[in-house]
């Protein structure tokens, strides 16, 4: 029933193989972007089916062996797929948004040099995350986190002429192998002290059901946690491994909307959700899982306050919103944190589609204009609601389920996860804090983007900003699809109290995914002040502080525009240090980097040239001095090797007979 | 009447072995080769006393004529005359330490040898009544046609290479 | 009576002869004379065992043997002869183009 998985993750990679091989020859654009959307589109067909035929069915998990990859000794590794709840929503997440953003990506990227290179990375990075989210065993998975962390480099690195593209695409990748390297050492350790334990098994199923043979709460099963956690960071961009994200902006913006919002930075995420049973045994990496997303969440946020770069804004708040999944994650509220997931992959992907809307339609004017200003500066729009009121609309619609407006997608989810932050039995008032201080800065950097972007006065370039077009069908279609999804997709997971008070409306996704995380279940419990009253209390305060944050940069921003500099020249230290993102990239340099790179000099000169080069050199010279004193042998004179073939003759004579 | 045949014997083997020492001393390789053909006239004797009478012929036509012949003739073509300078002491004396001590061995090897092995169908009465040649001949035509064939082939490829090789540069 | 034995000596001390005159002498047609010596102690070797066994595959080896010889004969006369056009000798250590 469930046995043609393989075709959901086979379809992009046929359309990789097809661009990637054949599409220098194409070169068609439309060709090129047709055959990479419909391979997408096709594996999207597949996905809502095998959706569908899950929603109705009472079996939950299916598990579908294609064929095995290795055996050896006690390990058995087969390419084998999961369809359960939880990997049912990804791929249907996955899927669709790649849709979308291929469909996106062939108006954006018309004209660009090497589209064929795009659409194949792209329907590249669609199969490795496919592959990621569906394998049946970590080693399945690693080979769609590592596939995803190559696309991902690519991408970036799109523009490799440019040096600060191809440099953000090493760093990503850098970045992302100290968590990759975690996720090893956890899978390793896992692999070892359960087969300790006599389960020599890397697939999800027998590890959750196995999971309970460690000791709970113990040093093992926290090792284990917390280096996966580790690998989730860099994937998932938390702190101390966040750096790489924001500098990712340098890739192509349909890629940033894909990649770097709505699918491969969520795959920390999924992983954590997927390996749920595991995590909820060792409360201490739990703890540091929270508060590692809580502290991301705001650091992010503050960040995010004064950038200018309407990309960066979007990076932070994307790392921001990553600590809140981070945050649910760590406090045992993992349908939340998965809810959040796809709310936020719908407006994220929305807004970043916006954006790049908007720096299409200022490139379009600066090129017309023949000036060479930065597209992607705020300080140089604004008033652009007039121009493009498709993108407007939908990006406004974004904006206010970002910030969590009542009944937008954004406001169910990430009210569930600050309330659970709370009212967990692993919660504490200081993580709900900090995330609701988080949602207070988030709604306003996100609507000072707003405000300097679409209102006020046109602050382009005279000779530019009567060129500023709409963009066509193609970018504004998937916008819209997005923005309503953005706008209504908040309704699958309406909260317990709501949904009493609408007359028993089910919480739909928390009962869709209560199959996968049943043997977490107990973490689910409300601890002693836990009531509907104060749940109330607590959705009315994020609300209040949503509307704080809008006000106020309303009134920093459009009403009373000397303000922000007024405020910025009475703290300028603190305005410097926000602005350059805490110093912290300068910090990992002085830290890490340099020390790194000095190391590495030093290495090569002590023992690379000395050592390794002195080694082969050596065996260089050893081969060419015996070869110089064993030339005088070969003397020319055919009586010596007659000679030599008589003495070999006597030799073997006596050796086979007077043996 | 055996005791002749062994006395036949030795005197002929005494003969083959002394012009096979006049192959490998004299200065002269005219000399040389005609003692060559003395050894292979023995061998044909050798031939006829084993109940070969074909491989007599065929020694004597091939060998002793059409190779020796060859031989001579490619000598007088070149007319080196005799060797002057002889080889190394040492050299010489390394080859017959060398190869006297192959022939011991293989002496010793053959007298602890044994070869009773499972004799065959073609004794001398077989060869009278039928005729060696026939018998060489059903051999070759039957069993090793094959190979018999291939030696065609080799043939023809020494002619050629003896042509392009020996030929003046074109 | 005479014996596989006696004809088997004799052709190893033919054989022996053939390798010292192939080791000491340096005019290259006697060393080639030389190996048909020991070629010959061979056959003789073939020809006595086959009629001793019974058997004709012995003498039909001695049969490719001669082809063999005389294609050798041929070939390696046909070398000489180019040799010597070029270097005007035929004495084997002159023979040493493959020394370092």
């Amino acid at each position: 029933m469930y046995d043609n998985l393989w075709l959901i993750p086979l379809f992009p990679f046929i359309g990789f193989l097809i661009n990637g091989l054949l599409g220098k020859k194409i070169k068609n654009e439309k060709v090129i972007g047709s055959i990479a959307t419909l391979a997408i589109f096709s594996s999207f067909l597949v996905s809502c089916n095998y959706f569908l035929k899950l929603l109705g069915d009472t079996e939950k998990v299916h598990e579908v062996i294609v064929c095995n990859w290795m055996t050896v000794g006690t390990l058995q590794v087969d390419w084998g797929f999961l369809l359960d709840p939880l990997s049912a929503l990804m791929i249907m997440n996955v899927t669709g948004l790649s849709t979308l953003i291929h469909l996106y990506s062939i108006g954006y990227m018309h004209g660009e040099e090497g589209y064929f290179r795009f659409f194949s990375y792209l329907n590249l990075f669609s199969f490795a995350m496919l592959m990621l989210v569906l394998g049946n065993n970590a080693l399945v998975m690693f080979v769609g986190w590592e596939g995803v962390g190559l696309c991902s480099y690519l991408l970036i690195g799109y523009y490799y002429e440019k040096k600060s593209a191809s440099d953000a695409g090493k760093k990503a990748f850098i970045v992302n192998r100290v968590g990759d390297f975690g996720f090893l050492l956890g899978l390793f350790t896992l692999f070892w002290s359960l087969g300790n334990e006599g389960v020599w098994t890397i697939r999800f199923t027998e590890i959750s059901a196995n999971a309970h043979l460690l000791e709970n709460g113990g040093i093992i099963v926290t090792v284990i946690t917390l280096c996966f956690f580790l690998g989730a960071t860099g994937k998932s961009a938390q702190i101390p491994l966040y750096t790489w994200l924001p500098d990712a902006m340098e890739g192509p913006t349909p890629v940033s909307a894909l990649i770097h919002a709505a699918t491969m930075v969520t795959a920390g995420v999924y992983m954590i959700a997927r390996m749920n049973g595991l995590f909820a045994m060792a409360p201490d990496t739990m703890m540091v899982i929270a508060i590692v997303g809580a502290s991301t969440a705001l650091f992010a946020a503050t960040i995010g306050l004064a950038q200018n770069d309407i990309k960066r804004v979007l990076a932070y708040s994307t790392v921001s919103q990553l600590g809140y999944m981070f945050l649910a994650m760590g406090v045992g509220a993992f349908g939340a944190g998965i809810f959040h997931l796809l709310t936020h992959a719908f407006f994220k992907a929305c807004l970043f589609l916006g954006s790049g809307s908007v720096i299409h339609g200022m490139h379009h004017a600066y090129h017309h204009a023949h000036l060479d200003d930065d597209a992607q500066d705020m300080r140089n729009m604004g008033g652009l609601r007039k121009k493009m009121p498709i993108t407007f609309i939908t990006f406004l619609l974004s904006t206010l389920a970002i910030s969590g407006i009542p009944f937008f997608s954004g406001f169910f989810s990430k009210d569930e996860i600050l309330w659970w932050s709370f009212a967990s039995t692993r919660g504490h008032w200081a993580l709900w804090l900090m995330g609701a201080l988080a949602a207070l800065m988030t709604a306003f950097y996100m609507f000072r983007l707003v405000f300097m972007t679409f209102f006020g006065e046109q602050k382009t370039d005279a000779r530019a900003k009567d060129h500023i077009p709409e963009s066509p069908l193609v970018i504004t279609l998937p916008l819209m699809i997005l923005a309503a999804l953005a706008t209504v997709g908040g309704f699958m997971g309406i909260p317990h109290v709501l949904g009493n008070l609408l007359g028993h409306v089910p919480n739909m996704i928390d009962n869709f995914l209560a199959p996968v995380f049943e043997h977490t279940q107990h973490l689910h419990e409300i601890h002693a002040h836990g009531s509907a009253a104060t749940e109330f209390t607590f959705m009315g305060i994020s609300v209040g502080i949503a509307v704080v944050g809008i006000g106020t940069a309303w009134l920093l921003y459009c009403k009373n525009q000397e303000l922000p500099g007024k405020i910025v020249a009475k703290f300028p230290r603190l305005h410097r240090a926000i602005y350059n993102k805490w110093y912290i990239d300068e910090f990992y340099d002085a830290l890490i980097v340099n020390p790194t790179k000095k190391l590495g000099t030093a290495l090569w000169l002590f023992f690379d040239v000395r050592i390794v080069d002195g080694l082969v050199n050596g065996l260089g010279w050893i081969v060419k001095g015996s070869g110089r004193a064993l030339r005088y042998t070969q003397t020319g004179y055919t009586h010596n090797y007659a000679m030599s073939m008589v003495v070999g003759v006597v030799v073997i004579i006596a050796v086979c007979v007077f043996n | 009447m055996e005791l002749l045949q062994l006395f036949f014997f030795y005197l002929v083997a005494f003969v083959a072995i002394l012009s096979g020492f006049c192959v490998i001393t004299c200065k002269n390789p005219i000399n040389s080769a005609i003692s060559l053909v003395m050894t292979f006239f023995c061998l044909a004797i050798f031939y006829v006393m084993l109940h070969a009478p074909f491989m007599a012929a065929v020694q004597i036509m091939v060998y002793a004529g059409a190779i020796m012949v060859l031989i001579i003739f490619v000598m007088m073509l070149l007319n080196q005359g005799s060797e002057v300078v002889s080889r190394y002491r040492h050299a010489v004396t390394g080859a017959f330490v060398a190869a006297g001590l192959m022939m011991v061995q293989v002496i010793i090897t053959i007298k602890q040898g044994d070869v009773s092995s499972t004799v065959g169908p073609i004794n001398s009465e077989v060869i009278e009544t039928v005729g060696h040649t026939e018998l060489i001949g059903q051999a070759m035509f039957t069993e090793f046609l094959l190979p018999f064939e291939l030696a065609s082939i080799l043939l023809l490829v020494a002619i050629v290479g003896a042509v392009v090789l020996a030929k003046r540069e074109v | 009576m005479i014996t596989i034995t006696h004809y088997m000596v004799l052709s190893a001390i033919l054989f022996s002869m053939g390798t010292v005159g192939v080791l000491t002498r340096k005019n290259a047609i006697v060393v080639f004379m030389c190996v048909e010596l020991m070629l010959n102690s061979v056959n003789l070797t073939f020809i006595a065992l086959s009629s001793h066994l019974g058997n004709m595959d012995g003498q039909i080896f001695v049969f490719f043997i001669m082809t063999v010889a005389a294609a050798e004969a041929a070939v390696g006369l046909a070398l000489m002869i180019a040799f010597f056009r070029n270097s005007d000798s035929i004495d084997v250590e002159d023979f040493s183009l493959l020394k370092w």
